[in-house]
């Protein structure tokens, strides 16, 4: 059996007495596409925030891979160690091109001086076409990025995490705000990375969820509520109940 | 076939880089041959006056391009380079104190006028060394480059930042002034240093030594200039600049974005003192009210107006706001302040990429995505 890429056991992490999250425990395969959907304040972002060492939780465990211990790693750490996260509002470096957006989320040494010295190596170079070909900017590469589109934006934020060939992704609600084509576009990208990383995508938009999930995570107050396929989660009488009210 | 990555920071900015070298090569020039070549008679003499305030001119346009860079480029409004630009001069100061030697009024070979006039018996600790013109040059580095790793090392771990930052440069600058006002410091109190002699054996009387200077003031900015523009223009740059456009972004990527700030703080800081030591032996004199908060701030109000975020822009800033002052200063001294401060709101108002936007802004256009060359079929590497 392969291990987990990632596996949270019973986190808990509370607000001034509220708990954002209880007791949450998700275990997430390598390769996998997971979708995590639950109503505002289900600990949903609070859970990513946990992830990439934004929040420590006041107990409970972080295993990343076999034996890395996400708690006691920094944000930088956590994002060289192979974790990337897309936040939900698109945060790219508006004044730097497509092209040096990608450049500076290309993985290695990331210290001053080495930035300072650095040049472009063929291989990086490889590296930024490629990427840049998987999010469709090719044409774009030249442009600086605030001129994008906000799909464009997100798809080169996506792009950036690509960059650092991380073993997960985390992505917060995609395809807030994004028109139809652009959804669908979105959707095409997600699953194209299927296999290679492990994908966690939080959405709202539930046909977004429907067209890309094979298994979906239902968080409630935050703790999991359901898991299981698209079909399963919306019959379970729970999932109804915290969506439609009782 | 080759390929190329041309970057617009590099391609776009070429020839403001040019403008600025040019221009200040011809500055240069024209002022030290009016001065040397040109007799006292003539109306286009320049005075060894004039020559002492191009000269520094020169000083705050390196200080600008100091605070440019960490303003500009990292988004860090440091209220406080003033101080790192003193301790700088203050560095000079001391040796320049030291080579008057027995000449001062009380004619003590070792001790400076000052302290014998406290009863001083004998020389501080950290006078010692200051004799010699290299130990001094050291200090120009290490004082204002070591205060700046502690102070950044600490704001910049417990992410301070925005105006919190802002206010703790003022009260730095504002205390090391205190400080320096007192007696007992060992600086010389509000007096600070003056009445110096000569530097390495060259009298500080003679216009010629003040056009050595001049030369020297410019060959530094110019220097700098360069340095900050390599860095400004590498893969570091980028990183800089992403951090004043998206700190958090920049640290899920994986970049330690404090130990980029300190990196930049403290090069930054060097460079203000280097500024302040070209400062001191050409204007004569150094006392604590050059830590006061509003130095720091008029600094930055030179880089505002200038244009910050292009290095040159800073500098021009610095020459333009620096010329007005002189001259309103002796037209109408009252008014000065009221000018200034207007300035910087009409700028900040109307102009926030300074006379520099105005200028270039109808040039550079942004190219239109999708009419833009593919290029990334077998892309080469290559260097901006």
């Amino acid at each position: 059996m392969r291990d987990k890429t990632l596996q949270l056991d019973r986190l808990t992490v509370s607000f001034d007495g509220f708990k954002a999250l209880n007791e949450l425990t998700l275990q997430i395969e390598p390769g996998e596409l997971r979708c995590v959907i639950g109503p505002n304040g289900a600990g949903k972002t609070t859970m990513m925030d946990v992830i990439t060492g934004k929040t420590r939780p006041d107990s409970g465990t972080a295993q990343f891979g076999p034996k890395l211990n996400l708690l006691s790693l920094s944000e930088p750490e956590i994002a060289q160690a192979g974790i990337g996260r897309k936040f939900q509002k698109p945060t790219v470096f508006e004044l730097l091109t497509v092209f040096e957006n990608l450049e500076l989320a290309l993985a290695g040494d990331k210290s001053f001086l080495k930035m300072l010295l650095a040049r472009r190596t063929p291989p990086q170079m490889r590296r930024i076409s490629e990427v840049l070909d998987i999010i469709g900017l090719t044409e774009f590469h030249h442009t600086e990025a605030r001129i994008l589109s906000h799909g464009q934006k997100q798809w080169l934020e996506i792009g950036m995490l690509l960059m650092q060939d991380p073993e997960l992704l985390l992505v917060d609600e995609p395809v807030a705000g994004m028109t139809p084509q652009e959804i669908e576009r979105t959707a095409e990208l997600l699953q194209s990375l299927e296999g290679e990383h492990s994908v966690v995508v939080v959405e709202h938009d539930m046909e977004f969820v429907r067209s890309i999930a094979k298994k979906v995570t239902v968080l409630h107050e935050g703790s999991v509520l359901a898991e299981g396929d698209m079909n399963q989660v919306q019959k379970d009488p729970r999932v109804i109940e915290v969506y439609l009210g009782a | 076939m080759r390929r190329q990555y041309t970057l617009w920071i590099s391609a776009g900015r070429d020839s403001g880089t040019a403008w600025f070298l040019g221009a200040l090569a011809l500055l240069v020039a024209v002022v030290t041959i009016l001065n040397l070549e040109v007799p006292a008679s003539s109306a286009f003499h320049v005075s060894g006056y004039g020559l002492t305030l191009v000269g520094k001119y020169l000083c705050y346009a390196v200080l600008a391009l100091a605070i440019d860079l960490i303003w500009g480029y990292c988004g860090i409004l440091s209220l406080g380079h003033a101080a790192f630009f003193s301790l700088g001069g203050y560095a000079m100061g001391m040796y320049l104190m030291r080579e008057i030697g027995p000449r001062g009024v009380y004619g003590d070979p070792i001790l400076p006028d000052f302290m014998v006039f406290l009863n001083w018996k004998s020389l501080p600790w950290f006078w010692y060394g200051f004799n010699h013109f290299a130990f001094a040059l050291l200090m120009v580095v290490v004082a204002p480059g070591l205060l700046a790793l502690a102070f950044g090392w600490f704001a910049f771990r417990s992410r301070v930042t925005g105006v919190y930052f802002s206010i703790i440069t003022q009260a730095l600058t504002y205390a090391l002034m205190l400080a320096f006002f007192r007696n007992n410091m060992g600086f010389g109190g509000n007096n600070g240093f003056t009445d110096f002699k000569d530097i390495v054996g060259f009298r500080l009387d003679s216009d010629r030594v003040h056009v050595v200077l001049l030369l020297i003031s410019a060959l530094v900015l110019v220097a700098s200039y360069l340095v900050c523009r390599k860095i400004v223009s590498s893969r570091a740059g980028r990183v800089i600049r992403a951090i004043r456009d998206s700190e958090s972004r920049t640290r899920f990527l994986g970049y330690r974005v404090e130990s980029y700030k300190l990196w930049v703080f403290v090069f930054s800081a060097v460079l203000a003192g280097i500024a302040g030591a070209l400062y001191v032996p050409q204007i004569g004199i150094i006392n604590p009210s050059e830590f006061s908060p509003i130095n720091s701030i008029e600094a930055v109000i030179w880089v505002a107006v200038g244009g910050r975020g292009t290095l040159y822009g800073a500098a021009a800033g610095a020459f333009l706001v620096n010329y007005a002052k002189t001259y309103l200063t002796s037209s109408i001294p009252e008014a000065w302040y009221y000018v200034l401060g207007a300035l910087f709101v009409l700028v900040t108002l109307f102009l926030p990429r300074g006379i520099v936007g105005l200028v270039s802004g109808r040039v550079r256009k942004q190219p239109k995505p999708g009419r833009l060359p593919i290029q990334t079929n077998n892309p080469e590497p290559s260097e901006e």
